[in-house]
């Protein structure tokens, strides 16, 4: 039903379009001068047609479900129950209407389910008639002051530049969106843990939360030492630390070397084939660390007598490295191309190597714009999963040894809501808070990397 | 005096010549890493694409099949195949044993039924005689064949009898085993047995996902940038927004999957594991890539284009719409394709949004639950069985085989269709 009104009113849209410019015609074969071209005519008609109805049809979307079931739980209002009952009922006789019901039908049921159906074939009808008469509304008056030959350009103008405006919106509402379901269920988190239990506990065990008994009232005492996320927090760092020391020097030696030494022809090629890297999914590069370099690095460390778990901190932050060197190196290397040549020029004429010009001049210019890479290429270590969900531990070690396992703020949330998830849980809970905790270190590290990367950019244009 | 000038200049080139070394070690040691990469997923991978078959003599004895005389099509279809494929089965050794033709029977998959019925379905003439029949052979043998798995263990940390073995090995001996592409895997959804698994569900996940993404990342970016870059006013309202798309830019994707779950699910109770909420979480992703491209070449399409438009007495929507938007569609359209590339290799989202669901079914729309190929990447790769391992290489080829086509249709559009301007 809603899709064939969808329709519809996309349909009569598009009519009004041509109804309208052919209007426009007419009004010209009577040699009066048209104020916009016609096709202007035809928008202007179609906007008024098609706008209005889609905003009521979806204003009805919204709330129509709402109002039936305020409509239908009226019934019971008086009879004390609870809201979780009264949702109950409401389920039941929707399904019962549905002939989806299994249980047993007591007669309030069968009523409610008999006044459902009614009260949705009512909202049908009227909104069918609504949405109609809105469009019938809407394109006489718009037909009116077509016919009249007043300004039809400007409003349609008017129309596109707010749809743009609405457009550009979306990124602000995207963080807002991001920032609202991570907001409450951290607040609701932190009801239960204290804030100081989270930030400075050293135990990270939520297994140990999901265990209670679901009859169980709340009890805080219970989650003490469980939501230490210390050494969450401790491995998700380590492990960017190591795939820094894996990215840094090659990522960066890369970079200055395909700006500074490198032949047009070498850089053609090595440049694209370095930043394949980059395009390779991370479930792939976790795949690799979790197959072949934890094994690999194992084998190697009982070889030479040590200790390794085949789920090693170093294996994941390794691959992790790996993936991160592109975009070390072409950031480095575009902020050192454009340090302007006559620092070079400067620098050779006193007789320094290319090398001493590199280290001694280049760097030095460059160091904000490749702190900036740095700092970027940390952000997205420490938001980086599959690799660390797939090759190092899922339990949280708090541990500097490379060696042994360790766990990351990524890889908890997903191991806490892998598979279903009940809201309401302080385990659940918990990953909207490790989620919370991503996200602002991110922001911190991207906002302040973007300023020193623009200041930078700032100097030398 | 003199010498130790020297001595001093060739320190310096020797410096000179160490740093450069290094560069190149570091370049050397990147393009290492991606051919280890590369060739590490092949070499895994290849064998994948590759099907073990068993050719097992089947009696189709109406008897045991409860078919009386002149069967009709129905009765084919509920006929009792249990029976005959368990015979042709034992009758492989005529002197096995129960156990041993228990060991028999997991030979092959534990579909064999069903390959004899559709022996039997595609040519009903085949009541009381014999013939040989191809049938799935079980993953444990399929390594075995492709030589992956390691005979030399002791029987008990084995999935595969001495006796299966003896059996095998006669088998191939005889001409018995045939090693045929592998069309399943590209047909079958997933599957619990290594042998039937295919890839079939995630790829369509991945393709509604996608188009998901693309018919609402693809607009609002675009609009969003038109507005940006041509429309709006410099103030401190725009300098947010802008702020706020380069953020976003860079936000972990598994913040986007916390969104989809707390947003998408828990608020809007849209269904879980489908692609649809795949999709707009995607999309949520793409955009600001989608909006950087589409700024950049709107930037890029120089003021006098739109000061002739200007000129001739365009408004300045129109001079938008007509011509700065259409000259820079190339740049856009080929940053929306690498944003789009990107979503597709994405995994940590759609796992939190409850993509990693068993589905053993192909879905029809965006509304069924499905996998994605990544996400199957990933439920195959936490697999313990053998035969899985083969399988993940081979989905991850399939996967790269994508990402390169749509990196490589982006350079085309690039490079084709882009004006240049001096």
């Amino acid at each position: 039903m809603n899709l064939i009104l969808f329709t519809f009113i996309v349909l009569l849209g598009f009519t009004s379009y041509y109804f309208g410019r052919k209007k426009a015609y007419t009004i010209q074969s009577t040699k009066k001068r048209l104020t916009a071209l016609p096709q202007f005519y035809g928008y202007y008609l179609a906007i008024w047609c098609a706008i209005p109805a889609f905003i009521i049809f979806s204003l009805w979307a919204i709330f129509e479900p709402t109002i039936v079931k305020l409509l239908i739980l009226s019934d019971y209002s008086n009879q004390g129950y609870l809201d979780d009952e009264l949702n109950l009922l409401y389920e039941k006789s929707k399904a019962l209407s549905r002939g989806q019901f299994t249980g047993e039908i007591t007669p309030f049921i069968e009523a409610s389910a008999e006044k459902y159906l009614s009260l949705r074939s009512i909202a049908q009808s009227s909104k069918v008639v609504i949405v109609l008469s809105a469009i019938i509304a809407s394109v006489a008056y718009a037909y009116k002051r077509i016919s009249s030959n007043s300004r039809t350009r400007e409003p349609v103008e008017k129309f596109l530049n707010a749809v743009l405006f609405t457009a550009s919106l979306a990124a602000i509402l995207t963080t807002v969106g991001i920032v609202f379901s991570l907001i409450f269920q951290t607040i609701d988190f932190f009801k239960v843990i204290p804030l100081f239990d989270f930030v400075f506990g050293t135990h990270w065990y939520p297994a140990k939360a999901f265990v209670r008994d679901s009859s169980e009232a709340l009890d805080p005492t219970m989650y003490s030492d469980t939501f230490g996320a210390v050494p969450i927090f401790a491995g998700t760092f380590f492990i960017a630390f190591i795939a820094m020391c894996v990215a840094i020097p090659i990522g960066l030696m890369s970079g200055i070397y395909l700006a500074e030494y490198a032949s047009t022809k070498v850089r053609q090629y090595a440049k694209p084939l370095i930043e394949i890297l980059a395009g390779i999914p991370t479930v792939v590069y976790g795949f690799f660390a979790a197959l072949t370099v934890g094994p690999f690095l194992k084998e190697l460390g009982t070889s030479m007598g040590l200790e390794v778990s085949a789920e090693s901190a170093l294996a994941a932050g390794g691959v992790m490295g790996i993936m991160i060197i592109p975009f070390i190196s072409s950031l480095s290397d575009d902020v050192i191309t454009s340090v302007p040549q006559s620092l070079r020029d400067g620098s050779y004429a006193m007789g320094a190597t290319k090398s001493e010009t590199i280290k001694r001049v280049i760097f030095p210019a460059a160091l904000p714009g490749i702190v900036g890479s740095i700092l970027l290429g940390v952000s997205r270590a420490v938001g980086e999963t599959m690799i660390v969900v797939m090759a190092s531990g899922l339990a949280a070690n708090l541990t500097l040894n490379p060696l042994e396992s360790t766990s990351t703020i990524t890889a908890q949330i997903v191991v806490i809501l892998i598979g279903d998830q009940a809201f309401g849980d302080p385990k659940t809970q918990a990953a909207f808070a490790l989620g919370m905790s991503l996200f602002l270190v991110t922001l911190c590290l991207n906002i302040v990397a973007l300023r020193v990367v623009k200041k930078y950019r700032e100097k030398y244009e | 005096m003199n010498k130790n000038k020297e001595q001093l200049l060739n320190k310096r080139y020797k410096a000179e010549q160490r740093f450069r070394l290094y560069g190149l070690s570091a370049i050397f040691m990147a393009l290492l890493f991606l051919t280890i990469f590369i060739f590490k997923i092949f070499s895994t991978g290849y064998s994948a694409f590759q099907k073990t078959w068993l050719i097992v003599p089947v009696t189709f004895d109406a008897e045991l099949m409860m078919l009386d005389q002149n069967p009709s099509k129905e009765d084919l279809q509920d006929a009792d195949y249990y029976d005959i494929a368990l015979k042709s089965m034992a009758d492989l050794d005529p002197n096995a044993n129960e156990d041993q033709e228990n060991e028999l029977k997991r030979m092959v998959s534990y579909f064999f039924e069903k390959e004899i019925k559709n022996e039997l379905l595609n040519d009903p003439n085949l009541i009381g005689k014999t013939k040989e029949v191809y049938l799935t052979a079980s993953d444990d043998l399929d390594q075995v064949f492709k030589g992956n798995y390691p005979r030399d263990l002791p029987e008990d940390q084995r999935r595969v009898s001495d006796y299966q073995l003896k059996i095998f090995d006669q088998l191939v001996s005889n001409g018995k085993v045939e090693s045929k592409f592998n069309i399943s895997f590209f047909t079958n959804a997933d599957s619990r047995e290594a042998e039937l698994a295919g890839i079939a569900s995630s790829f369509m996940g991945s393709i509604f996902s996608i188009l998901v993404c693309l018919m609402i990342a693809f607009p609002v970016a675009v609009l969003a940038a038109i507005y940006l870059e041509e429309f709006a006013p410099k103030n401190r309202f725009t300098d947010f927004i802008e702020v706020n798309i380069n953020n976003l830019a860079a936000v972990p994707s598994i913040v986007f999957g916390l969104l989809g779950l707390g947003v998408l699910l828990a608020i809007f109770h849209l269904p879980r594991s489908t692609p649809l909420v795949g999709g707009i979480t995607l999309s949520l992703m793409t955009l600001p890539t989608i909006i950087i491209a589409a700024r950049a070449s709107l930037k890029a399409v120089p003021p006098s284009i739109r000061e002739a438009a200007l000129a001739m007495g365009a408004s300045r929507m129109q001079t938008t719409m007509h011509h700065t938007v259409p000259l820079s569609m190339p740049g856009t359209l080929s940053g929306t394709i690498i944003g789009l590339a990107q979503a597709l290799g994405e995994t940590a989202p759609l796992i939190l949004i409850g993509m990693v669901a068993f589905v053993n079914t192909i879905p029809g729309s965006p509304m069924d639950p499905a996998a994605s190929l990544p996400v199957q990447i990933y439920i195959w790769a936490e697999s313990a069985e053998r035969g899985f391992v083969e399988k993940v290489s081979a989905c991850i080829m399939v996967l790269l085989g994508f990402l390169i086509i749509m990196n490589l249709f982006a350079q085309i559009i690039r490079h084709k269709f882009e004006k240049k301007w001096s």
